[in-house]
């Protein structure tokens, strides 16, 4: 079931115009601040399908340049975002692109600056409610209403078996997991939605694994 | 957990309850939460309702566009005047409605009941009747736990997106929590809950979405209003004993199946129905320089 909360549907509280269009991207563009971690310099984003067709009126571009300053639904700063991405220096474009994608509202997000930078494509499903289809080329399933551990690692046997111990051993309950890889053998992606967040001392063993290469978290 | 109406209803009738205190049990069951937190964070909710509706009825609200604002003002005005032809309460209902996406298109703050272009509905009703029942505060609490478990069922069965189902899976699911919500705060069984919901999008069904220039004001405000009308007349209906001949879970359905059937034009990508109109068009030029149709 794609919707496990009555505030999924009784909310978000919400700068309007459009759960879809206004609230879901806000929160895709909050995701992909919170993996990267920090303020970017850029972000490049891509609008497809309804979106593409619609993001003015709807006030899409300002709500997914709010989550990207880490505003939530409700924050009214979301009215001004572009203004204030412009003053603190983040670079902004926006592109309408023509394919079709399996979602009608589509958003492809890249941020970064010198050192890094991330890819994602959200959708945005309704009521607000998004899911995180794409990261750096993984396939995945993000709803973005948990906390979740995002596990670079390699495509080895004992790589869940190392990461799933160390959890366990902090009493961190697993409520959705997915594995995924670009290719057999190589680099690997393991998503974890937990019940709890989880402290640095947890992030800093589990980037102890030789298997692992990076480990980003995302709090609730 | 609940998947479908029926099982809602027999859950509800079986621990002899209220569809609202299903929905508050499985939404503690679900998260962790307890009861307090749960209805804490609902009251939360109604408190932004309740803010959004005084604003549109007491303010005068202007979208940036200038298409839409101060309808559910106006509509208080007439009923001051005592002449409404479809009584006080009906009147309410739309005037709150109306106010409600009056904010949201001026990028207000609201609640997305169960999205945003359908805000109206379900705060509309409840704030009228909340003038006719008296409800506590925990009552009209419970209204909205009972608009969430009917939401629900729809939103995991169906959809609640214009983008992928038209009008009829935002204004169309919003009006039938309504009405089986409004059938509960008003003394009546899970089962007229559901006839109710049945009625109210047997109503809606094919209703597309086709916002002018994109925006989420022309035609979305005024449906609202008659979302908010629907589910009070289905609501009697249901309260008098008229059954929907067709399930409740049937027509959610139908309502899916309809929308998978729906061209891309009218599913909110402002191509086709009224945005296509040639007001519709000559508004959108407007309001961006240029038609979108010709970037």
């Amino acid at each position: 079931m794609k919707y496990k909360s009555v505030f999924d549907i009784i909310g978000p509280v919400m700068i309007g115009p459009s759960s879809s269009h206004t609230a879901g991207a806000a929160r895709i563009g909050r995701v992909a601040r919170h993996l990267f971690g920090r303020k970017p310099d850029f972000a490049r984003i891509s609008f497809y399908g309804s979106f593409a067709k619609t993001y003015r009126g709807h006030g899409t571009d300002v709500a997914i340049v709010g989550g990207i300053l880490d505003y939530d639904t409700f924050d009214t700063r979301i009215v001004d975002a572009l203004t204030i991405a412009k003053q603190e220096g983040i670079a902004i474009t926006m592109t309408e692109e023509d394919a079709i994608t399996d979602h009608p509202n589509t958003a492809r997000v890249i941020i970064g600056d010198s050192e890094a930078q991330i890819e994602l494509v959200g959708i945005s499903i309704g009521g607000g409610k998004i899911e995180i289809t794409e990261l750096n080329g993984f396939d995945l399933r993000l709803s973005g209403n948990h906390p979740a551990l995002l596990i670079v690692h390699n495509d080895k046997y004992g790589a869940i078996a190392g990461v799933a111990n160390i959890l366990a051993k902090h009493e961190i309950n697993i409520g959705h997991m997915e594995v995924s890889r670009k290719e057999k053998g190589k680099e690997a992606l393991m998503v974890i939605e937990i019940d709890q967040n989880v402290d640095g001392v947890i992030i800093d063993e589990l980037n102890s694994l030789p298997i692992v290469q990076q480990v980003v978290k995302i709090h609730d | 957990m609940f998947r479908n109406v029926a099982e809602l209803i027999e859950l509800a009738e079986s621990k002899k309850c209220k569809i609202s205190e299903i929905m508050i049990e499985q939404e503690m069951e679900v998260t962790g939460r307890t009861r307090d937190e749960v209805t804490s964070f609902m009251d939360r909710n109604l408190t932004v309702m309740e803010e959004a509706v005084l604003r549109g009825i007491t303010e005068d609200v202007k979208s940036h566009s200038g298409l839409t604002g101060g309808d559910g003002k106006l509509l208080q005005d007439y009923i001051k005047r005592g002449k409404s032809l479809s009584g006080d309460l009906m009147m309410d209902a739309v005037s709150k409605a109306m106010a409600t996406n009056e904010v949201n298109a001026a990028m207000g703050t609201i609640c997305a009941t169960p999205t945003a272009g359908s805000a109206g509905v379900v705060p509309g009703t409840l704030f009228a009747l909340k003038e006719k029942l008296k409800p506590t505060r925990e009552e009209m609490i419970q209204y909205l736990f009972t608009a969430g478990a009917f939401g629900f069922v729809v939103a995991n069965n169906a959809s609640i997106s214009g983008a992928a189902g038209g009008c009829q899976a935002e204004v169309g699911s919003a009006t039938g929590m309504a009405a089986a919500a409004i059938v509960e705060l008003a003394g009546g069984t899970p089962s007229q809950a559901a006839e109710a919901m049945a009625i109210a999008l047997k109503n809606m069904l094919g209703l597309v979405c086709d916002p002018v220039a994109g925006l989420v004001e022309v035609p979305c405000v005024k449906r609202n209003a008659m979302g908010a009308s629907n589910a009070i007349v289905a609501a009697d209906m249901a309260l008098a004993g008229i059954v929907s001949r067709i399930p409740c879970d049937e027509v959610i359905d139908a309502m899916y199946k309809i929308g998978l059937s729906m061209p891309s034009a009218l599913r909110e990508t402002a191509q086709g129905g009224l945005a296509a109109t040639p007001t519709g068009r000559e508004l959108e030029a407007k309001i961006f320089g240029i038609p979108l149709n010709e970037k």
